[in-house]
């Protein structure tokens, strides 16, 4: 009998965290989450071409798959041979990571289409440093059309000062919070200052309640934080001695000093329980609930609580947002970004008509109509944006002199890795911020010098 | 006349036309070794001797710099060490568990076949099912978390089970237990039915208690069972994957890296292909040396037996 007994309670163990596992539904779901990189749209058009032009081709590949969007690139395709007759355009639709691994294998032959999905930043510098994008910094520039787009989204697209594509979305990371919880907790928003948020954490904590939700499990997030301490204390001029110029280095004081601000966060409780394991998901999940105060995180923020939240509506009705705290005495200026989007570079033997292309297809009317579709935040001024939370995050990047893209897209993949990683080790106080900083110099003499 | 030389002629031509045969049968799987694992074991073994990042043709020869830099990586070390604890807690518990539940599962028991459903049925998920499953019960608040929910209920300190570094390790051994104990479980108690019923009831004529039936009749019956059983174990904890990745992708901190994730992230996640190819040709290594010892351990114990 004993013997009965023993079996059915490791049998009754064994099952019980099957169905328990199996029926928490929901709970942690993976969010549809923008990996590493956000998912990607693409822009289109040109302005109408003179008559009695040379027939020519352009080739362009963009990787929006969801049926809406892809049927708004052929109409867009479509309306510009419709008014240039001479040309056709060629599209070949992927999907992202489909796209990636075909441009490894096409940065070999260097056989590049004319147009094609780009994120800017490090892989697109190594495109440019093997000669297989055109530069289109003079056809930009005529009629004034570069200042019809945001100038930090433009500069994304941008290697020493020559543009080599166009963004056509674009956003930055801030803080959402959920009005709710600060009002229950006597914060005020927007935070403005460093002091600030920690005196606001000790206050949520005070009053029970989850002060961050974070994922250092999925690192990037957490490395969002790290980042825009970064650019905070060292400004741009930091990260540029230290990635672009190689003048520095990221063992300099700003990258430090934003270690050890990170773990003033962890210090004072800041985030929830686990949140070292947590990943993206589950950091969604929280904030979608309710259950806590603030998210540093990108645009597609509000989104995923959506899709986290147990009620499947998140809290649209009580969210906020605001821009990242500045850290008092930092060299950078608060309204410096850190940001990314999706756009399209051109290749290197693409006809004008290319950028004629590009050009039709960032004008506030079709800007509006891929607002209108969800294919990101628009970089047209002037475009039309109703969600107020939108509206703050185009006027912040707006006003960003420097908007940095995220570092795991900005440098090379390997030191993108090894950025998150390391935040995640400060983080988990396995290594010291020196510690942290000086392995992502050594990653950065092996890949940048 | 029949002579003895044509005799032996007729046997060698018909020796050699079997021999054609033979060879004729085992070209197909010949093949298919040779395009899917012989060569690209050495393709693996030449592009470990490059600094490659996989985009353009391997250029940049560096020797043996990546193997050099491997071994003075304390992660790798970490990951070594991790996995071979993996590999020792599956031998010295999940083993031993897995025969004690055949054991009492034994014969004859009531509603076996049950018992035996029910302790099979984790194996037959999926290892990603698996991984997503324990991720959700682990989950550190007890509001979605069955285990801490369970530790609330009765009062214990809730645990960060993956966000712990001291602890994540054993929480994942803990999964890998739950899904494979069943498998091991099956194969013992299929040894156990080939122990002739005379031998034990011999044994219980001549007295024995149930501990000496078990060290003196039982367990040496079954030596066959358990090394075939150890040698899988030790083989899948060497190659343990995907569980790991998607509980925790070998963090916090590497605190749960293993062999295959860490020759993952170097491959996959920083794109040093290169680099990546050495720590997998490591691996290979590390399990040819413990399977060619294994095998020549086992059998020498056989001649004792």
């Amino acid at each position: 009998m004993k013997k009965i007994w023993i079996l059915t309670l490791v049998a009754i163990l064994m099952v019980s965290m099957l169905l328990m596992g199996t029926s928490c539904k929901g709970a942690e779901e993976e969010p549809a989450a923008p990996a590493e990189e956000p998912a990607a749209e693409e822009p289109a058009a040109e302005e109408p071409a003179p008559e009695e032009k040379e027939p020519v081709t352009i080739t362009w590949w963009h990787i929006q798959t969801e049926e809406s969007q892809k049927a708004y690139w052929q109409d867009l395709a479509d309306r510009f041979m419709d008014a240039n007759p001479h040309v056709t355009i060629e599209i070949t639709v992927m999907e992202n990571e489909n796209f990636k691994a075909k441009m490894t294998t096409v940065m070999q032959t260097g056989e590049v289409p004319d147009l094609f999905q780009s994120w800017g930043g490090g892989t697109m510098n190594a495109q440019v440093e093997a000669g297989l994008l055109k530069d289109i910094t003079a056809e930009l520039a005529e009629d004034g059309f570069a200042d019809t787009i945001s100038p930090g989204a433009l500069g994304v697209y941008s290697y020493n000062g020559k543009n080599y594509g166009v963004p056509r979305d674009m956003g930055m990371v801030g803080i959402f919070y959920n009005t709710e919880l600060f009002e229950q907790a006597g914060v005020e928003a927007p935070i403005a200052t460093w002091s600030d948020l920690l005196e606001a954490v000790d206050k949520f904590n005070a009053a029970g309640i989850t002060p961050i939700a974070e994922a250092a499990g999925d690192k990037w997030p957490a490395a969002f934080s790290w980042e825009y301490l970064v650019t905070r204390i060292g400004g741009q001029a930091a990260f540029d001695a230290a990635a672009n110029t190689r003048t520095g280095s990221f063992t300099d004081e700003p990258f430090v000093q934003a270690g050890y601000k990170l773990l003033e966060l962890v210090d004072a409780k800041a985030y929830q329980d686990g949140f070292l394991a947590a990943t993206w998901g589950d950091a969604a999940t929280i904030m979608g609930n309710g259950e806590a105060a603030m998210n540093c995180m990108g645009q597609w923020g509000p989104g995923s609580y959506r899709e986290n939240s147990a009620d499947g509506k998140g809290i649209d009705d009580k969210l906020g947002w605001f821009p990242f705290p500045m850290v008092e005495g930092g060299a950078g200026n608060p309204n410096d970004a850190l940001g990314g989007g999706n756009g399209f570079v051109v290749g290197k033997d693409a006809p004008d008509e290319a950028v004629d292309f590009l050009k039709f297809m960032l004008t506030v009317e079709e800007q509006d109509k891929q607002t209108e579709l969800g294919m990101g935040v628009p970089v047209v001024k002037g475009a039309t944006v109703e969600d107020p939370i939108l509206l703050q995050i185009i006027e912040g990047r707006d006003k960003a002199e420097y908007l940095q893209l995220y570092y795991d897209q900005y440098l090379p993949p390997a030191m993108g890795s090894v950025v998150n990683d390391i935040v995640q080790g400060i983080m988990a106080k396995a290594m010291t911020p020196e510690e942290a900083c000086q392995m992502l110099e050594d990653s950065a003499v092996e890949n940048l010098d | 006349m029949v002579t003895i030389e044509t005799l032996k002629k007729r046997k060698s031509r018909r020796f050699s036309s079997d021999r054609i045969k033979v060879f004729l049968f085992l070209i197909p799987a010949a093949v298919l070794l040779l395009v899917f694992l012989v060569i690209p074991i050495f393709q693996c073994l030449y592009y470990s001797l490059f600094n490659w990042n996989g985009m353009g043709p391997a250029e940049d020869f560096i020797g043996i710099l990546n193997y050099k830099k491997i071994i003075n990586d304390s992660v790798f070390i970490k990951a070594v060490l991790n996995t071979f604890a993996i590999v020792g807690l599956s031998l010295f518990v999940q083993l031993p568990l897995a025969l004690f539940l055949a054991i009492m599962i034994g014969r004859g028991i009531k509603g076996r076949a049950f018992y035996r459903t029910v302790f099979f049925l984790p194996y037959v998920l999926s290892e990603t099912i698996t991984a997503v499953m324990w991720r959700i019960l682990y989950n550190p608040d007890p509001k979605r978390g069955f285990i801490n929910a369970v530790f609330q209920a009765f009062g214990w300190k809730m645990q960060d089970w993956l966000g712990n570094m001291n602890l994540v390790l054993f929480s994942i051994f803990i999964v890998l237990t739950w899904k494979y104990i069943g498998f091991h479980m099956l194969l013992y108690i299929t040894g156990l039915q080939n122990i002739p019923r005379d031998v034990e009831e011999a044994a219980l004529i001549d007295g024995v208690n149930k501990r000496q039936m078990l060290t003196y009749i039982t367990l040496p019956l079954l030596s066959g069972t358990i090394r075939t059983s150890a040698y899988l174990s030790v083989l899948g904890s060497l190659q343990v994957y995907a569980i790991v990745w998607i509980m925790t992708k070998g963090g916090p901190v590497n605190a749960s890296e293993v062999l295959s994730t860490y020759m993952y992230r170097f491959s996959f996640v920083r794109f040093q292909l290169g680099y990546g190819a050495a720590v997998a040709i490591v691996m290979l290594i590390i399990s040819l040396i413990f399977s060619i010892t294994y095998m020549s351990l086992t059998r020498r114990t056989e001649h004792v037996a």
